[in-house]
């Protein structure tokens, strides 16, 4: 059997009297699509937000790939491999599709100007950026220098998704990507999550939707009150005893797993 | 930063022939010439106010006659335009990041006082009297940054406290009197420098409207040309979003107010020679100056939109309304109602162009 | 009797205000005058603020000052005056931001019983107060006027005129020395309270300067891009007055041109002496202070009202024109004297 390449043990994150995760597991294995569902306030974004580097946990590990990690930031997590896709986005609507992909990690020119004047070598940017949206069936947006805001929602998402799995990540987490979206970009965002699982690249897709996680994911971790209910074959159960797991009005082991 | 990430191949376009091409399609249907014209200014914002410009100038020319239109008084008007114009590239560069700098007229004239103190009355060397000033002014930008960032107070409110500190500190210094123009030229002629000038044919130049371009077009290639200045203007569109994708936007921050107020010292060194003397009751308003000549250049004062040169295009043109008006023999307050005009229908635009959608 | 108006206010300023009532048993201290300036900062205030605290030691009076943060400030001067209202101060000296808005709390310190004197700049209508005690702006623009009539002698009848004024508001001081030179020269001023009215043809233009340097400068340039020959310059102050200079020096006509001014501020007066200005008019803001603390003594004593100067509405503090090339028929004082009596 493969190890998880994501794995999290025993997380604890309190904040005052509220124990927002509490002895909290996580597995993600190698090119698999991990649901992750539960109820409101069942401590997932704090457990998304502790495996991306958004908080400390007080309590447990986290192992990337078998080493343990422990992340200050973000951009900590980033470095080492773990992308983030916010419900936000965090894509920044008056720059151009290149700018927002590149955010943070510009390709200098060679020599003299990029080494001393900070130069930026917009065309590798573009033609890498274009690139890598037509790798994700993206490169219908005609002009990669147009403002993210000129894009349709579904386009953005694909802008921000084709960021995460632009710069050789290990793990794209996808918080709430379909929220804002239509019936028809909804479908062009699943298709894309699938894309970047053909890849390689292993994804973790929070999700209210039901029908759209019983349709992407490989397996589908229930987490309730602080911690991990039980992990799911979305071909094995039913989305309503998933839905009766995760608010608690079914007890995993009445469930064939 | 970007060596150590994963180069990408030169080979990509291959990958183009093969990329579905229905999805996520981009329609371009028909727009209307309205349409078309806000999605061209969208892309080209610095676009308003150079048409602007130009219709400024042929008009005065027409109006106000051949005095107008000669080499001599354009340049002349460039030179009096430089000292707002140069403090309008520090508070463009504050306002691209969705802050305001209400200080940077107060901080170039303290620093004025500080280094004509040092050098004309304390006989401090004069290049060491200057790098005083410079290292002032960086320094009261960090002011600036650190209140804003780490105390986390709104620019507006900051650099209004500070605007009346430095204010009040120079006329502390100066006992809010001048130090003639005599007594520099005796002393340290260098504190004048930016006030000397060349002629090509009737036109002259100062050094310090010199200084002003070369200001513009250095910010413009760190602006648009670098990752720093790529991040100043999306920590501007969306700071939230900017921190999210990994940019250190307080630290970014810091940096944009300790660079203007760089800037706001190179101002100051400028005004001495643009002035003739320094005089710690002039430029009092030269930050409402310097916004209106950001505002009608089009640089959106919600962050993260615009050009830098619009600031440029924006104190040309309301120095070209002035000298415009004056030579036309217009009373001074019809330069002031026509000035509030220009800022008014200037956001008017702003807020026309950012409504662009798909 | 003022000490009565002093316990009394402590008491209560409005019960007071409103009845007018002023005869209570005296008690206490010192009399307390108040002097309110434009702002605290600007050298001309500062010997005022001087003038006022010697003539206070002398006479035993309690000085309270104020001042607006930048001149046009109305509402701390506002504030300033209500203070001292309630403070139970027996006078008010107070150089006006704006001529007419101080109106109304003006009046509440006089029904109060206070004495309230305007300085330097006179309240519109000038009986808003009891007294002004002001510069002669208008004979201070007619001296320099007529210095530099005298000056140009014949050539005075071409003349090319430049006239750099205060602001756009055209405020009392600003039209009195405009107009007041422009009488000085001999030419006919139409309205005298309009600045820029005039049609006689050896007039070049009006610009504003806000009275500085850099203000001083960029309107020289205008002017001078009007009408290269200007000979003649008219300035609101001396800080107007060097930055003209410096304008005129980088179109290399400085010799062309005379440039009066007004003030006698120290800075004014060493470029007097330098040949910069040709001549300018002083003002003396200490006396107007010490003679409006004495006033308010000699109210406080007596109830006595100071009287306005012959043929003015307000008390003259004198005038004196400062030149180094003086003319016949104009007293005037050289540079080195003004060197001693200037502010600042």
């Amino acid at each position: 059997m493969t190890n998880p390449i994501l794995q999290a043990r025993g997380l604890v994150k309190r904040y005052g009297r509220v124990t927002a995760l509490d002895n909290a597991d996580f597995d993600l294995m190698p090119g698999e699509i991990l649901a992750v569902i539960g109820d409101n306030g069942a401590g997932k974004s704090s457990l998304i937000k502790a495996i991306s580097g958004a908080v400390i946990p007080d309590e447990g590990r986290i192992t990337l790939e078998g080493q343990e990690v422990s992340y200050s930031s973000p951009l900590h997590a980033r470095e080492a491999g773990i992308e983030c896709v916010y419900q936000t986005l965090a894509l920044s609507p008056a720059l151009s599709i290149t700018d927002n992909m590149f955010v943070g990690r510009e390709l200098k020119k060679p020599g003299f100007m990029g080494k001393y004047m900070g130069m930026l070598d917009r065309k590798a940017m573009e033609d890498f950026a274009r690139a890598k949206l037509s790798e994700l069936g993206l490169m219908t947006i005609q002009n990669i220098n147009q403002a993210v805001e000129t894009l349709s929602g579904g386009q953005r998402q694909g802008v921000a998704v084709a960021r995460a799995a632009a710069f050789g990540s290990k793990v794209i987490i996808l918080d709430e990507p379909t929220a804002a979206l239509g019936v028809k970009e909804s479908r062009k965002v699943l298709e894309l999550i699938q894309d970047v699982r053909s890849r390689g690249t292993p994804v973790v897709l929070i999700s209210h939707n039901m029908p759209h996680v019983f349709e992407v994911a490989d397996r589908i971790h229930i987490h309730r009150l602080g911690k991990r209910l039980t992990v799911v074959d979305p071909k094995e159960v039913s989305m309503s005893d998933a839905v009766a797991l995760m608010t608690g009005a079914m007890q995993p082991d009445a469930v064939a797993a | 930063m970007a060596d150590q990430n994963s180069t990408p191949d030169r080979d990509f376009e291959s990958v183009l022939t093969s990329s579905d091409t229905s999805v996520a399609e981009f329609e371009d249907s028909n727009r209307g010439v309205v349409g078309t014209l806000q999605h061209v200014l969208h892309g080209n914002p610095t676009l308003v106010p150079v048409i602007v410009l130009v219709v400024a100038v042929l008009a005065f020319g027409l109006i106000a006659g051949d005095r107008f239109f000669t080499p001599f008084n354009l340049t002349l008007i460039m030179q009096q335009v430089s000292i707002i114009g140069i403090l309008a590239a520090a508070q463009s560069l504050v306002i691209i990041t969705a802050g305001i700098d209400l200080s940077v007229a107060a901080i170039m004239v303290l620093m004025s006082v500080i280094s004509g103190k040092l050098a004309v009355e304390l006989g401090v060397p004069a290049p060491l009297a200057l790098l005083i000033g410079f290292a002032g002014g960086i320094g009261a930008g960090y002011m600036n940054g650190l209140l804003i960032t780490k105390v986390k107070l709104p620019p507006f409110i900051t650099t209004l406290g500070t605007w009346n500190i430095f204010f009040a500190l120079n006329l502390w210094l100066s006992g809010a009197q001048s130090i003639r123009g005599q007594d520099i030229d005796a002393t340290a002629p260098l504190l004048k420098f930016f006030g000397l000038s060349f002629t090509i044919g009737s036109a002259r130049v100062t050094y310090g409207v010199l200084l002003m371009i070369v200001i513009f077009m250095a910010l413009w290639y760190l602006l648009n040309k670098t990752a720093w200045g790529r991040h100043v203007y999306m920590i501007g569109d969306d700071k939230e979003a900017a921190e999210l994708a990994g940019i250190r936007t307080d630290r970014t921050l810091r940096q944009v107010y300790m660079l203007a107020g760089f800037i706001c010292a190179l101002a100051a060194w400028a005004s001495i020679g643009r002035v003739g003397s320094i005089s710690p009751q002039s430029f009092y308003e030269g930050n409402l100056e310097s916004i209106t000549a950001v505002v009608i250049g089009g640089i959106s004062l919600f962050g993260g939109r615009g050009s830098i040169m619009g600031a440029l295009f924006g104190a040309l043109i309301v120095g070209v309304f002035q000298s415009g008006l004056r030579l036309a023999g217009v009373d001074v307050l019809w330069q002031v109602f026509a000035i509030g005009w220009l800022i008014i229908i200037a956001v008017a635009v702003d807020q026309w162009i950012r409504k662009v959608s798909a | 009797m003022t000490k009565t108006f002093k316990a009394l206010m402590m008491g209560g300023a409005a019960a007071l205000a409103m009845t007018g009532a002023a005869h209570a048993d005296a008690h206490g201290d010192a009399i307390t005058a108040c002097l309110i300036t434009k702002t605290d900062t600007n050298p001309f205030f500062v010997k005022m603020r001087e003038g006022a605290t010697e003539a206070a030691e002398a006479a035993g009076i309690n000085l309270q000052t104020y001042a607006g943060a930048i001149d046009g400030d109305v509402e701390s001067q506002v504030a300033a005056v209500e203070t001292c209202i309630a403070a139970g101060a027996s006078g008010i000296l107070i150089t006006p931001s704006d001529s007419r808005a101080l109106a109304p709390v003006i009046g509440q310190a006089r029904e109060a019983g206070l004495l309230v004197i305007a300085l330097d700049t006179p309240f519109e209508p000038a009986d808003t107060a009891d007294a002004t005690f002001a510069t002669d702006n208008f004979e201070a623009g007619r001296l320099i006027g007529a210095w530099a009539a005298a000056t140009l002698g014949d050539a005075a009848a071409d003349a090319r005129i430049g006239l750099l004024d205060l602001n756009p508001s055209e405020v009392s001081v600003d039209y009195l020395r405009d107009q007041g030179f422009l009488t000085g020269f001999g030419i006919d001023v139409m309205d005298p309270t309009d600045i820029g009215d005039e049609t006689d043809e050896r007039i070049v233009g009006n610009d504003v300067t806000n009275g500085n340097e850099e203000g001083g400068r960029t309107a020289m340039e205008n002017l001078l891009q009007i009408d290269p020959s200007i000979n003649v310059v008219y300035t609101i102050n001396e800080p107007a007055a060097a930055g003209a200079y410096a304008a005129l020096q980088a179109f290399g006509l400085q010799d062309q041109a005379l440039i009066v001014s007004v003030d006698g501020g120290c800075a004014g007066v060493r470029d007097v002496a330098a040949g910069v200005i040709g001549a300018t008019s002083m003002q003396f803001p200490l006396r107007m202070a010490s003679l409006g603390i004495e006033a308010i003594a000699q109210y406080a004593e007596d109830g006595s009202l100071p009287e306005n100067s012959e043929g003015l509405d307000f008390f003259n503090t004198g005038v004196m024109l400062v030149t180094d090339s003086p003319v016949e028929g104009i007293e005037s004082i050289t540079s080195e004297e003004a060197l001693e009596l200037c502010w600042g």
